[in-house]
């Protein structure tokens, strides 16, 4: 009486399964599957993988959990917690640790940024920010050399090793906020370098540093699961990379491209 | 304050099963769940309320995304064990089993099925943890299932595709 009118679907055995159907449309196809050997062969075959992977892994959570994953540890461990807190004493402890990170974290750069033989300048320039963005987008701990907490500080510095007046976007609007800042050499020079956090870990940088090449106007590229955006706007090139979700990188590409216009200098 | 710390605190546990399952080693797992700890507390006044489990899944499944990028640079190595079929008898070689046909999925669709199978979440949870329509949670789900039994049908199972 009920395949007739509503005929079982796949998609509605893998609720059944995971008890995702109301309590009566569950009850007519448990009733439908007594009757079709083959899905109910099907579902027995799913029940019985859930129950090998709940009897796998399920035992885990009466562990005891080891002390670095207790929370006081954690916040001990985490030199940058005390700065989100604005305890002033914490936030000299971080800078004193920023400082040995800067000395030793660099060098690999150093040492491939000859290697590319060029082609089209925005592609090289495009591809050094999405190896930066790769390299620092899955750093936790030593993401950005100066934190976005101190923005003045950041914009100052980035500004003069890069040798122009370099805005940094607020991205508050999208949910983004600044993580912070740090240098890299770019291909023909000094880069600069913003991350922003989304509240679930999502991440978007900001790569600029002056190039020769022409101004032009957006270009998208995208490569395994990221993807950027890329101009150039009076002698400096910039790049917007993100995850490779081209709606939402548009949208802050946009915002980024908007602020940055709006704080240029009127030419012409 | 206190509370969303106690709340953190409470799905330690859960979260290490699921980067237990997600990696199938304990100190990578651990890992995973110390970076996802760090980032829960220094984000806490980005938390906006609702729910903090599924903000911590989402915050481990990010990181984890995350981590398989930075892996998918380095050359891959293949394990040795890999090349034995599932053929030993016994509980002991089901576990195993069950491991590598987890393995053998793609992360999206391991991500969506032990959300539901071993974490509990709702479809509608998983979703929003993914950043996905349901349907297409359904649909990682339904894939990830037909795989798994081809694996364990011992089949020749289909190449992992790389993106």
């Amino acid at each position: 009486m009920i395949d007739r009118e509503f005929p079982v679907t796949e998609d509605e055995l893998h609720a059944y399964v995971d008890g995702e159907l109301p309590a009566d449309r569950s009850e007519t196809v448990g009733a439908w599957l007594a009757a079709n050997p083959d899905q109910a062969a099907l579902v027995a075959t799913w029940r019985a993988q859930a129950d090998s992977i709940r009897a796998r892994y399920g035992a885990v959570v009466s562990e005891p959990v080891p002390e670095r994953l207790q929370l006081d540890q954690i916040i001990k461990n985490d030199i940058t917690y005390g700065r989100t807190r604005g305890r002033s004493f914490a936030a000299m402890a971080a800078a004193a640790a920023l400082v040995a990170f800067i000395a030793g974290g660099s060098v690999g750069w150093y040492a491939r940024a000859a290697t590319s033989t060029p082609s089209a300048a925005t592609d090289i320039f495009a591809a050094e920010a999405l190896d930066a963005y790769r390299l620092y987008v899955v750093e936790v701990r030593h993401p950005v050399e100066v934190p976005g907490s101190e923005l003045a500080h950041l914009k100052q510095w980035l500004s003069k090793r890069i040798g122009h007046d370099l805005s940094i976007p607020d991205l508050s609007s999208m949910g983004l906020k600044l993580v912070g800042g740090r240098l890299l050499p770019g291909p023909t020079g000094a880069a600069a370098f913003y991350m922003y956090e989304g509240p679930s870990g999502e991440r978007f940088t900001i790569y600029c540093a002056k190039s020769g090449g022409p101004e032009t106007a957006l270009q998208f590229r995208s490569a395994e699961q990221l993807a950027s955006f890329t101009w150039v706007d009076d002698k400096i090139g910039y790049v917007v990379s993100g995850p490779a979700d081209r709606e939402r990188l548009e949208a802050v590409t946009k915002t980024v491209y908007e602020q940055i216009d709006k704080s240029a200098p009127k030419k012409s | 304050m206190a509370t969303f710390r106690q709340n953190v605190e409470l799905t330690i546990p859960a979260l290490r099963r699921y980067a237990r399952a997600l990696t199938r080693d304990a100190d990578l797992a651990d890992d995973l769940v110390q970076d996802t700890l760090v980032r829960a507390l220094r984000s806490e006044h980005l938390f906006l309320g609702g729910d903090v489990r599924s903000w911590m899944y989402t915050i481990l499944t990010n990181l984890n995304r995350n981590r398989l990028r930075s892996l998918s640079r380095r050359p891959i190595m293949a394990s040795l064990e890999d090349h034995d079929a599932p053929d030993a008898s016994g509980s002991e070689s089901g576990a195993r089993d069950i491991e590598r046909a987890l393995a053998s999925l793609v992360e999206d669709q391991r991500h969506a099925l032990l959300l539901v199978v071993l974490e509990g979440l709702s479809y509608r949870e998983v979703a929003d943890v993914q950043g996905v329509p349901i349907g297409t949670v359904m649909s990682r789900l339904a894939r990830a299932r037909a795989q798994i039994k081809t694996f364990l049908d011992g089949e020749r199972p289909t190449l992992r595709r790389v993106k």
